[in-house]
This record gives structure tokens, C-alpha cells and sequence, in this order.
């Protein structure tokens, strides 16, 4: 007897779901546990395996789709069953279901506005079909290029042959060395960087950004951590001036929560958590672990969370669940001797501070020029919802807890 | 080499291989004592007399069938038409008799017959007069179908042509045959291969297909095109029927675009058959449509103000190539 498939909840934050591609095809045994397709949702891409046995007698839904879970997208059953009625019932089960998801017609599919933290328009510029030459196709097939991240410039926005030379990092046609000029190298951009490439050219394309930079007083809060680490030593334990910062940021929250908010189109939703996003660099990539309630717990235990968390994702064992719904992000380039820079917001986040490194340099202070130790953080703001004045609010008490640790019992 | 006319390439072909051959002869209407009506048989009256050189009534279903049964009864005939527009009196010969005899034969009987003569509109014959016939006859599986461009074409394929075993529809052009061009000096002997096309202009943005009168309007075209940075490479097929592919698929691998120009309507025919082969053998290669420029779909009218649009023109073409590279 053939039944419907529908979209799994791969994880336990899904809203919604990509099919990034079918493994199995239309006509093909299916044993339970097999690998069907590949769902992309709002961070990893997972597998998506039959709980079922059978035959792929019709595949609904086309890759590419963003769907939302239990929206039907294949059925399964014996060969030459009459799945007729199956075709109409799913049709009809797709139209109520949240996210809208057509069966055969290729309209865009966005989430719907009232679905809380997901990644609301996530899907890459291009939705539905995308027009392309035959030229372009190959060429996209050869180069693993994902033609739904290409602007076309043909008519009706088809992608044609000079779209994809001018794409960023594609060379269309092969490169022929002259002279002692090596060809470059060219590796398949992994998943994991195509999802990095997709979310943050949304997130600069969509994202009014701004900036807003401020130099503090790390000094009270580097004795604070000596001291601190003084005190956790017989314990084995210690905390890191990041571990401090996140604390800081998490209490400014806080004080200023109009910034732990975010944009979902036609409303703004405020955080109730503070659950900071972490940047860590890993091998051929960026992750962003979640630290949940850090307003909430002590320096030590977010020393002990973030190095958990930060190794967890060196070694790519992070679970979905952990690198989504961050309400504000963190990142830190300072060990690299980076003064400051402008981080890209990772939607739907508000905002995102970056950090940058210590600096021993001379101060002004009354009269007198002493020796200072200075640190400078710059937030990128979300204009849709954090204005300038908020933001500068923001940084106004964030600075007040860096420069006075102690502000950070009140 | 020197320099011929078409019509001198053509007369040049017929009598080199009448020489060489004495079964074959030339008959159709005008052919002798007047020299022909294009002069494209001067002087062979002269030359091989009234037996090979034969003047005959206008009755071209009567001389086609007389030249048919010629050619099965093992004679090399060279059937003129005046125009190719009369070749219709003569339909039922060419496609009931020339084309299938061989086959249904099961091969015992060959037509070694050439019908040849000017083909295409000239200038204010009017709507009856100004047929680009290629379509009609490509049609039919037993005919090969040769139309030249260039006056060395002209000559090396009426040669082949006359030394085919197959009956072959040869088409020429009335506004053709005063163009000049190299023809292989005299005693360099050269027999075009019939069914391979040729480069007639080497370029790397986009491919035209196009043969007979149209020819010369693209090579035009390609040197304006060239000098706003478009660089056309042109393939003349040459033969229609058997049609070879392969430069032109090769030439759209290389540019990515195709446009093919014709001056026949462009309801089906040679064309649309190139439109076809290119989408499935370059398919993977192809930027844009394959696009055409052809004789518009009317019959052509008599006023010269309009039949100079309903052919091909230089800005036709130069549209074209611009929308297949998207620079318009």
C-alpha cells in the first residue's frame, strides 16, 4: 500500500527545510534507513532516511525547495500501484500545510512571516526555476557552481555565459597557463562553505548594516580575570578576557534589550533569552555554537560552555540544535592582533559585535600621560531595528560594565 | 589563381566533364543556339554540336522525363532549367521517377542526372518567379541537393555533381552569376566533395550558417559586426542534402551562438533542419536560442522597396547576432 512522505523534523528547531538534492530517483527500491535526500535547514545540511521499504514511485517536490516539516514530498510503495488519488490527497495536504509548498507549480516558496527565530527568506536569491542557458548548465555541472547564487543578465534574468565568467571564483572557461603562471588550484566549495557564502551575501545584501566603534579601559577588566583565575586555579579552572566579554555583552542585553531583537519582515520579535552566538573559526570554515541564558550564568561556566562548545565544533559534532536561534553574535579576531573591523550580521540576528586586541599604548589622562591597555569593539547593527541611538546605548552601557566589572552585579 | 564568374565557373565544369565524358549531354530550353538564357552554356553548342547540346520545347515535365529515362537507360544527362520556378511542370519527374527508381529498383537502376539552373529570387520577377526552392526538394530522401555560393564552389560541385550516380538537384542564383572569385587555374583540376561544408570566415563570438545569395549579405554583415567587437565565423554548408554538421557544431562549441540565414521561408526546410541538428548536437554548448533570419513568410512581392525588406538584409542579420550575444 503506498503511502506519503513527508518532510521530517530533522531537527528539533526546524521550521523549514531545503531539499538540497534527491539521492534516490523516481522508480528506485527504497530500504528502511536508506538515504533519501539531503535537507539543508538553518545551519546543517542532514540526511533525510526512510523509515519506509518499497519503491520512490513519485517524487513531489523538486530540489531546491524550502519546505516546511511534514509538507509531502514523495511516495513510497510497490510498482505499478495507482497512486492517482495519493498524488491528489498530498496536493491538498501541501496546500494547508504552513509553508506553502506547490507540488508542481515552481512559484517561490518563502517561510511564513509569524514562524518564530527561523530564517525568514533564507533561501538564496534565486527560488522556484531558475532560467539558464544549456551553455551555463554544463558549465555550472563542471564547476559545482550552485546557479541559484548566479545573477542573470539575460532575458527574463536567464544566466548566460558571461554571468557565470563574471561570478565570483568561477572561471568559466579553463585556464591556460602562459608562460610559468600555474593554473589555480580548483576544489568544490563544500557544503558547509556554500552555506557560509549563501547566508552571509544575504545577510550583506539584505541587511542594512552600520557601525558603531568604541574604545574602552580593558584594563580593570584584565586584573578582574587575573584575579578571577587566581581564585578558580585551585579548582583547575580558568576564564579567558572573551569569557568576560560575552558576560559583559550578555548583562548589557540586558540593561539594553532593544538589541537583542530581530527583523522578521513585518514584525520585530524581542528576545526574552540571551542566548550569544560564538564565532569559531574551524578548518575550512566558520561555526557559530549558541551559548544559551549567558546573561544568566557565571563567568566560569561560560568559560567551561564556550570551550566545550568551541571544540564540539572543531571536531564538527555540533547538532543543529546548538548553532541555531542566537539572539546576538560575538566575534573575536584579537589573538590575530586585529585592532578592530566590521563583522557581517548573522541574520536573523540583530546585531554582532566584533572584538579586537589589546593595545598598550599611551593615554591622556588630566594632565598626565600614562600607560593605558585599551580594547576597541565595533557592533554592526541592524538599521531595520536598531537605530543609531539605540545601538550607541548599547555600547554606552556595555562599556560602562568593560571599564567597571563590578557594574556587573547590579 | 585567376578570377572567374560564376556563370564562367559553371560553363567551365560542364565542359571539362562533357570532354572527359561523352555520354553526358546538356538539354533544356534556350541551352543552345541562344547560349542560355544566363550564357552560362556559351560557346558548347559550338563545341560538342546538336547531339550534346540540345535545344528543346518549354515542356519541362517532357524533357525532365526524357532526361530521367536517359540517365536509366545509362546516358550522364544535365537537364536545365530556365529558372527552378519551372522545375514545378516538372515536380512529378524529379520526386516520382529521379528520386525513387533507384530504390525501387532495388538498386539495378541508377539516375546519374544533374537538374540545375538559377534558383531564388532576382529582382521584380514577382511572387511566381522568385521561389527559393531548397525546402522543396531537401524534402526528398533520393535527391542530393547542392546550392554554391562562391563561382570555386559553383564549379568544384557541378563536377561531382555531373560524376554522382544519383540524381542531383543543383541551384543556382540568377544574382549570382556575374560575382567573381578564385577558381583553380586551368588544368588544376579540383572536384568539391559533395555533402562537406566549409569555413568561409574564421571567428570566435558567433557561429552563421548560411549559403547562396544571403552569403555575401553576411559576410557584410560580419565585417560591420566585426568592427563593433562581434567576431563572426561563417560556414557555408554548401551541399543541403546529404548535410554535414560537423564544422557547424564544432563553430557553435566554440562560440556558443548560431544564427542561420536563409532566403528560404522559414516554414521548415534546410534551415530549420540546421536549427535542429544544432540544439541537439551542440545542445550543451548553446548561450542563447539558435535564432533565423529568412525570407519573410509572403510571397514576394513585386514593388523593390518591398522585396529588399522580405529578403535577408545586413541590419536583419546584425539584430540577430546581437540578440544571441546578448549585446543589444
Amino acid at each position: 500500500m503506498a503511502k506519503i512522505i513527508g518532510l521530517p523534523k530533522l531537527s528539533p528547531t526546524m521550521e523549514e527545510g531545503t531539499l538540497v538534492a534527491w539521492i534516490k530517483k523516481e522508480g528506485e527500491e527504497v530500504e528502511v534507513d536508506d538515504l533519501l535526500a539531503e535537507v539543508e535547514t538553518d545551519k546543517a545540511t542532514m540526511e533525510f532516511r526512510s523509515f519506509d521499504r518499497g519503491v520512490l514511485l513519485k517524487i513531489l517536490v523538486p530540489e531546491g525547495e524550502t519546505l516546511a516539516p511534514d509538507v509531502p514530498v514523495a511516495i513510497i510503495g510497490k510498482t505499478g500501484e495507482d497512486i492517482s488519488g495519493l498524488i491528489e490527497q498530498a496536493r491538498s495536504l501541501s496546500g494547508s500545510a504552513p509553508a506553502s509548498a506547490p507540488v508542481s507549480a515552481p512559484a517561490p516558496i518563502s517561510a511564513p512571516a509569524s514562524a518564530p527565530r527561523t530564517e525568514s527568506g533564507s533561501a538564496a536569491p534565486n527560488v522556484g526555476r531558475v532560467l539558464s542557458s544549456p551553455l551555463v548548465r554544463r558549465l555550472a555541472r563542471e564547476q559545482s557552481i550552485d546557479l541559484r547564487l548566479v545573477r542573470g543578465s539575460g532575458p527574463q534574468g536567464r544566466i548566460v555565459k558571461r554571468d557565470i565568467e563574471s561570478y565570483g571564483g568561477g572561471a568559466a572557461e579553463p585556464f591556460v597557463p602562459s608562460g610559468e603562471r600555474l593554473p589555480p588550484r580548483v576544489v568544490k566549495a563544500s557544503s558547509m562553505r556554500r552555506t557560509i557564502a549563501r547566508r552571509l551575501t544575504e545577510s550583506k545584501q539584505t541587511i542594512p548594516h552600520y557601525y558603531l566603534t568604541i574604545d574602552t579601559d580593558i584594563a580593570p577588566l584584565a586584573d578582574a580575570r587575573l584575579a578571577m583565575n587566581a581564585e578558580l586555579e585551585a579548582a583547575g579552572k580558568k576564564v579567558s578576557l572573551n569569557d568576560l566579554i560575552i558576560k559583559a555583552a550578555a548583562v548589557a542585553l540586558r540593561r539594553v534589550p532593544e538589541v537583542n531583537a530581530s527583523w522578521m519582515d513585518k514584525e520585530i520579535h524581542y528576545h526574552q533569552v540571551v542566548d550569544i552566538s560564538i564565532a569559531v573559526a574551524i578548518e575550512d570554515g566558520l561555526m557559530t555554537p549558541v551559548l544559551r541564558d549567558a546573561d544568566r550564568k557565571g563567568v566560569a561556566q561560560i568559560a567551561d560552555e564556550v570551550r566545550a562548545l568551541a571544540e564540539r565544533a572543531r571536531d564538527k559534532k555540533l547538532e543543529p540544535e546548538e548553532m541555531s536561534n542566537g539572539t546576538f553574535s560575538i566575534s573575536n579576531l584579537g589573538m590575530f592582533g586585529i585592532e578592530d573591523f566590521t563583522a557581517v550580521i548573522n541574520p536573523p540576528e540583530g546585531a554582532i559585535l566584533a572584538v579586537g586586541t589589546i593595545r598598550n599604548e599611551p593615554v591622556v589622562q588630566g594632565d598626565a600621560i600614562i600607560p593605558g591597555r585599551r580594547m576597541r569593539f565595533t557592533m554592526s547593527c541592524d538599521h531595520r531595528i536598531i537605530d543609531g541611538a539605540t545601538g550607541a546605548r548599547f555600547m554606552e552601557a556595555f562599556k560602562r560594565i568593560i571599564e567597571a566589572p563590578l557594574n556587573m552585579l547590579l | 589563381m585567376r578570377q572567374l564568374r560564376y556563370r564562367e565557373a559553371l560553363r567551365e565544369a560542364m565542359l571539362e566533364e562533357m570532354e572527359r565524358d561523352e555520354r553526358i549531354f546538356l538539354m533544356g530550353e534556350e541551352v543552345g543556339h541562344y547560349q542560355g538564357a544566363y550564357k552560362v552554356s556559351e560557346g558548347l553548342l559550338e563545341k560538342f554540336g546538336e547531339r550534346r547540346v540540345i535545344d528543346t520545347p518549354i515542356a519541362e515535365a517532357g524533357f525532365a522525363g526524357v532526361g530521367i529515362g536517359a540517365a536509366m537507360a545509362g546516358l550522364r544527362p544535365i537537364i536545365e532549367f530556365m529558372t527552378w520556378n519551372f522545375s514545378f511542370v516538372a515536380f512529378d519527374q524529379i520526386i516520382s521517377n529521379a528520386a525513387k527508381v533507384h530504390q525501387m529498383s532495388a538498386g539495378a537502376i541508377q539516375v546519374p542526372i544533374v537538374f540545375r539552373g538559377p534558383n531564388g529570387a532576382a529582382k521584380q520577377v514577382a511572387a511566381q518567379h522568385s521561389h527559393s526552392c531548397a525546402p522543396f526538394y531537401t524534402n526528398i530522401p533520393g535527391l542530393y541537393v547542392i546550392q554554391p555560393s562562391t563561382p570555386r564552389d559553383a564549379k568544384g560541385l557541378l563536377k561531382s555533381a555531373i560524376r554522382s550516380n544519383n540524381p542531383v538537384i543543383f541551384l543556382e542564383g540568377e544574382t549570382l552569376y556575374g560575382v567573381k572569385g578564385e577558381v583553380p587555374d586551368e588544368g588544376v583540376e579540383e572536384l568539391t566533395p559533395i555533402g562537406v561544408s566549409r569555413l568561409a570566415r574564421p571567428g570566435t563570438d558567433c557561429t552563421i550558417v548560411t549559403w547562396g545569395r544571403p552569403y555575401y549579405t553576411v559576410l557584410a554583415a560580419s565585417e560591420r559586426l566585426a568592427s563593433e567587437g562581434i567576431d563572426c565565423e561563417v560556414v557555408d554548408p554548401r551541399t543541403l542534402r546529404p548535410l554535414d554538421t560537423s564544422l557547424m557544431v564544432e563553430s557553435v562549441k566554440k562560440t556558443n551562438r548560431c544564427v542561420v540565414v536563409h532566403e528560404h521561408w522559414p516554414y521548415g526546410g534546410p534551415g530549420a533542419e540546421i536549427v535542429d541538428r544544432i540544439q541537439r548536437e551542440a545542445f550543451d554548448y548553446l548561450d542563447a536560442p539558435v535564432e533565423r533570419v529568412t525570407g519573410l513568410d509572403v510571397p514576394m512581392p513585386y514593388a523593390l522597396n518591398l522585396e529588399d525588406k522580405v529578403l535577408p538584409t545586413e541590419e536583419r542579420v546584425i539584430d540577430a547576432v546581437k540578440r544571441v550575444a546578448y549585446a543589444s
